[in-house]
This record gives C-alpha cells, structure tokens and sequence, in this order.
C-alpha cells in the first residue's frame, strides 16, 4: 500500500460550530486508486468532514493535503482561540493559513457529488455535464461571446458527448435534469462530476434511496467507474452492503472522532463500531 | 474535425437563423419605408417615437434580465446606471460653443470639448456626429461598466433580496450625488443637460441626397447590444451563469468561480444599461438626473416580469407592448373621451381623466402577474427552430396517422 501515492491526506481536522465539535481530530488517508468508505451513524460528522475537504467550510484547525501538497491549513484564531475545544490546536500555528474557495479545490482535480441530489434543474442533461466542463477550458468571456474558441467549445461539447455515450445518458441528453428518474439522477450528478476531469472523486451517500437491486448496479457502477477514469474514490455510506462490497478500506466515524479504521473484514468485528451502531448493552 | 461540428448544427436550426435575418432585415426595411415614404399624421408622429423608446427599453430589459433572469442575481440598480450611461454621454457630447449656455450657473463647466465636434474636423459634421456618437455610447456604457465593478465588490457577497436593497440604495445615492451642486461643473447639478449629439444629428448629405438615419439609430444599437447579450447566454459563460442561478452550490462545486462570474454578469449587464440610458438620453434631447427615479427600474423590471424571467425574446416583446401602452394606446384614458376608430369623433366619459391610464395599466399588470404569473414567454425563446421543428414534428405526426389509417383500412 505505501508505494501508492497518497492521494488525499487529512491531518488533525477538527470543525467546531460555536461550542459544537462536529468534528474532531480526524486524520485520515486516501492513496490513489483506491476506495475508501467513511462511515458512522446519523450525525457523525461525515457530510461535515467532506465539506471540510472540498473548503465549503474552513475547518478550524488541521490541513488537509492533495496530491502530497497542503491545501487547506488553519489554526484556532481570534474568539475561537480561547474557546477551542479539539485537540491538537497548537499544531499548525506557525503555518501559513490556506483557505481555498471550493471551486478552486475542484480546480485542483476534487469532484463531489451532494447527498440530496443538486442538479441544475431548469438545464438540460448535456448542458448540466458540459457546464462543468467550463471550469478548464481555455476562453474567456469575449472569445466564448464572439464564438472565436470554436476549438475549445467543439472540444468541450466532443467530451461531453462521450462521457454521455460512456455513462448511457446520451438518449436523455436533451431531457431536462429533473425530469429524469431518481437513480438516473444519481448516475447523472457522478457524470457532472467526472466533467471536471478529477482524479479524486468523492461520493455523498450515493445509495441513498436506492433499492436493494439499484444498489447492486451502483457497486458496479462505481468500481467501472474507478477503472475507466483511474480515479481514486472517497464515499460517505450508510448501506452496509454496499460498504463491505466495494471499499478496499473503511474509517468509522461516531460523534465526530474516528473511532476505527481498517479493511471490512476488520471493521465488521470491530467491537467499538458494533456498539457505536447497535448502542451498549449497559450492564446492572 | 470541422466536418463534425458542421454536422452538429441541425439543418433546421440553420434554416431557423436564416429566417431570422432574413425578417430582421425585412423590418428595418420596414421601418425605413415607414420613415421616408409615410404621409406625416398624428398616427405616424406616434408610431416611431413609441417604436423608438420600445427599442431602447428592450435593450435595457434585456440587459436586466441577463443579470435577473440568467445569473439569479435579484438587482435593482438598473436606472442608477443608466443614469450613468446617460449623464455619461451628454457630458462629452455637448458642442463645445454651447457649454457656455448648458453649464450657465456653473461657469460653463469644467469640459470643454466635445468628441462629435473634434472627430467633426476630421470627418465632416454628420461623420462626426455619427462616430462621436456611437464612441459617447460606449463612454456611457464603460463609465457604468467601471461603476458596476467598483460597488460589485461588496454588493455581491449579498443574496437574493439584500442584493436588491443594497443596488437599489447605490441607484439612488448615484441619483443625488448627480444632482449635487459641488459636482455641478461637471453635471451641471439638478439642471438639464441639453443641446448634445441626438437622434437628429444621424443625416449623411451624399452627393444631393439625404440619408436619414435618424429613425434607425436606436434600432441598430439595441439589436447590436442585444445580439451581443444573446449570444453571451449561450455560450459556455451563459451556461456557468445559468447554473449559478440555479444551484450556487453545485456551481460552486463544479469548479465555477462565484464572485467572478456575478461580476462579469453584473458589469455586462450594467454595460449596456449604460449604453440603454445614453440612447434614452438622445431620445429626450435633454437628461436631467431626477428623471431616471426608482420608478423607472420598476418599470424595467415589471417588463422583465411580463416578458418572461429569462426569456430575452419576451423581455423584447415585453417592452414593445409596455411602452406602446403607456405611452400611446392608452393614452385616451386621460383624455376624457373615447375616440371612435376609423369613424373619427369621440364619446365623451366622465371618469377617463388625468391618472385614469395608470390606473387601468396597473388592473392589465395584476391580471398578467395573476394568470400569467411566468411572462408572455416563460423562459422559452421564440426560435425559428424550434418552430420549425415542431411543425415537421406534426406532419411527421400526421403522416404515421395517415400509415396507421391506410394499414388498418388494407386489413
């Protein structure tokens, strides 16, 4: 596993709300090629913890690095300083504080897709997918007006008809994006965010809602998925099957702290997670 | 390569742009016949000045429906920079030996030139008035553009409704601060600006003959600014600005930057409101700050509302039938009498008095807002194409009918 390069490593990141630790000196590490699953009961801190990593939220101490380079680094400051409740909160003090908005971190080569379903809903199915082919082309606002990046734009508009043929979407291209079925809708927010050409991806319960037969296909789905883009894949789950089934390596997250980490087979008897899903069994 | 993108534009979309010109054409044709060759009667002295203002409103309704209706920013500053462009314009198309007269109260201004005059020596009076013009346009359109930036840094970190109070506020501290007397040298405080570079300035002497294109002028620039609009819509910005108003997040997400897209939609859109209000301002002759009042962005966007929120070919529509309305169609409700059409005469009717027509425009404002809540046109576009398509989509219809009936009567 170490000769892999490490794709996405989290070091001591703690978020804290007011006096709410959503998360708590998590540290955790994605190599590429990989799938790695987070998981943990309702109100864990999983979303939180994905937020952190796309820089939806600054976290208020720790770094998170891509690709062996920091990308997002802070420390506990101002009021938050004296009212800090994590650990490790005199780690990164003397680091340079790096804040980047989320869209420069897909810029970076991070996709995501949302829990519930976020879509662009008065677009259609191809404009949803080549918009997110904006971010890397090379135009600006007069050459696109003025029609002088033909290259580019008939780029743009090449792949995206590819990935659409590739993802078996390209019937519903012209459908508007929430007309389409709720799985096809899943399968269509994971093809925007592989628009972005990123070479991690990460996944917000891509299960939810599914039957057991849908959930069966996304299994397949996203290991074809791996394989085809050699992307390195980072999911938040709550279906256990589908957990077990495809993750090479999973983290366990309980009131925001991790609580265990390993394979599957490892994690399924792991006694702290048993208790942190099923609760303790309280003794006279 | 090229092949391929050829082959991507479908035939009927061709025959559709086609068709567009070719009618766009047809009616500046129209127009100019109209202008030229029409007996001059009271219809006639009506019919182009309202033409007129629908052009130039429709150039600023869609250029608030591309910040509005395509970018999801909820803006109401739109007469502040019109005011802009306006005031923009009038200053540097003032003929310098009237500045003495304009700026009276004010020493005769600190300007003392004027770019129509200085390209003039050059080119000859109307190729003078003609580029100085147009280059006084782009000044207006440019001023507002700088202006836009300038308060888009902080307006823009706000959301839906703040975002109108604070743009609406920035209109209205703009509208004072022209009038304001320490600024008065250069515009002229709460007097009128007047005696610039208008409509009537836009005639070629060739040779013996006239050629007038004083009627035309506006008309040319609105489709120009237009087109220019459309065509940013649907380009890929177009698309980045449409998923902006449709999920910010997910924008976001996709790699989009916010702040930067807001403010390319913001800065183009008040770019051609200020081009929108220096046109208004040749319309008038004369620009006076109080004139463009917060009403007048009510105006704007209730035919942004009647149009259709992003549809520009509605926002157009729209404008045309609210200027004809407010301006001449329902101008017998404050007469005081009911004309009688092709007979001549008129009834007379008590209650038709002075604000009677604004009193009806607001009833045909509530029935629209009530049961046609999404505009004329919704946001779909009048295309050509689209018309096309679905009329081939019949007969294609039609046709396997016409199969299904013909197989059934062979069986």
């Amino acid at each position: 596993m170490s000769e892999r390069q490490n794709v996405l490593h989290v070091e001591n990141a703690t978020m804290q709300f007011g006096g709410v630790v959503a998360v708590n000196n998590l540290s955790l590490e994605v190599n590429e090629g990989e799938i790695v699953a987070l998981i943990g009961p309702n109100g864990a801190g999983k979303t939180t913890a994905f937020n952190v990593i796309t820089g939806v939220y600054q976290p208020t101490n720790g770094r998170v690095s891509f690709m062996g380079k920091p990308m997002i680094c802070n420390h506990p400051r101002g009021k938050m300083a004296k009212s800090y409740k994590g650990e490790n909160g005199e780690l990164y003090l003397h680091e340079h504080t790096l804040a980047p908005t989320p869209d420069h971190i897909t810029k970076l080569g991070i996709a995501r897709t949302f829990q519930n379903i976020r879509l662009w809903k008065s677009m259609t199915v191809y404009d949803n997918v080549i918009t997110a082919k904006h971010m890397r082309a090379k135009q600006n606002v007069f050459s696109a007006t003025f029609r002088t990046n033909r290259k580019e734009e008939l780029r743009m508009r090449e792949e995206t008809e590819a990935l659409l043929r590739e993802q078996d979407l390209w019937q519903y291209r012209d459908d508007l994006a929430t007309s389409l079925p709720y799985g096809l809708q899943r399968r269509l927010e994971i093809a925007r965010a592989l628009g972005t050409s990123p070479k991690l991806l990460l996944l917000d319960e891509p299960a939810a809602g599914m039957n057991p037969q849908e959930t069966l296909e996304l299994a397949e789905f996203i290991h074809q998925v791996r394989e085809k883009y050699k992307l390195t894949i980072f999911l938040i789950e709550h279906h256990m099957d589908l957990v077990m089934n495809i993750s090479d390596r999973i983290y366990v997250l309980d009131f925001g702290s991790l609580i265990a980490q390993g394979l599957p087979s490892e994690i399924q008897s792991n006694q702290h997670v048993i208790d942190a899903y099923l609760g303790v069994v309280e003794d006279e | 390569m090229g092949k391929k993108l050829q082959a991507a534009v479908p035939a009927e979309k061709k025959i559709g742009n086609l068709i567009a010109v070719v009618l766009i054409a047809a009616l500046y044709v129209l127009l100019y016949l109209l202008d030229n060759v029409l007996p001059v009667n009271s219809t006639t002295t009506m019919l182009i000045p309202v033409l007129q203002k629908g052009a130039i409103y429709a150039l600023v309704c869609v250029s608030m429906n591309l910040l509005n209706g395509f970018t999801g920013l909820f803006s109401l500053g739109q007469a502040g920079f019109m005011l802009i462009g306006a005031y923009s314009y009038a200053i540097f198309a003032i003929p310098a030996e009237q500045h003495e007269a304009v700026y009276q109260y004010f020493e005769g201004g600190a300007i003392q030139f004027s770019i129509p005059q200085v390209l003039g020596n050059v080119l000859g009076e109307s190729g003078g008035a003609f580029l100085g013009a147009i280059i006084c346009l782009m000044i207006g359109g440019v001023v507002a553009a700088v202006f836009a930036a300038l308060i888009g840094i902080p307006v823009l970190r706000l959301k839906s409704d703040y975002l109108a109070i604070a743009t609406l506020g920035f209109a209205e501290i703009i509208r004072a601060l022209f009038m304001w007397n320490g600024l008065g040298r250069i515009t002229n405080g709460s007097n009128l600006l007047r005696k610039y570079t208008s409509f009537a300035n836009m005639r070629f002497q060739v040779g013996g003959t006239v050629i007038k294109l004083d009627t035309i002028f506006p008309f040319l620039i609105a489709m120009l600014g237009i087109l220019t609009i459309v065509l940013l819509v649907n380009s890929s910005y177009g698309r980045a600005f449409k998923s902006i108003r449709d999920d910010e997040i997910a924008a976001e997400a996709m790699g989009i930057n916010l702040f930067k897209h807001k403010m390319l939609s913001f800065v183009i859109s008040s770019f051609f409101a200020g081009v929108g209000g220096a046109l208004l301002a040749m319309f008038q002759t004369t620009v006076q700050a109080n004139f463009f009042r917060s009403t007048m962005t009510y105006e704007i966007l209730l035919i942004v509302v009647i149009g259709g929120i992003g549809s520009i070919s509605g926002s157009c529509i729209g404008a045309f039938l609210y200027i004809a309305c407010s301006e001449w169609w329902l101008r017998f409700l404050d007469s005081g009498a009911l004309p009688i059409p092709f007979v001549g005469g008129e009834i007379p009717v008590p209650f038709f008095r002075d604000g009677f027509r604004k009193v009806v425009l607001s009833v045909v404002i509530m029935v629209i807002v009530l049961f046609f809540s999404r505009g004329i046109m919704g946001d779909k576009e009048l295309s050509f194409s689209g018309l096309i398509r679905k009329i081939r989509g019949k007969k294609e219809a039609k046709a396997a009918a016409q199969a299904a009936a013909g197989e059934e009567d062979a069986q």
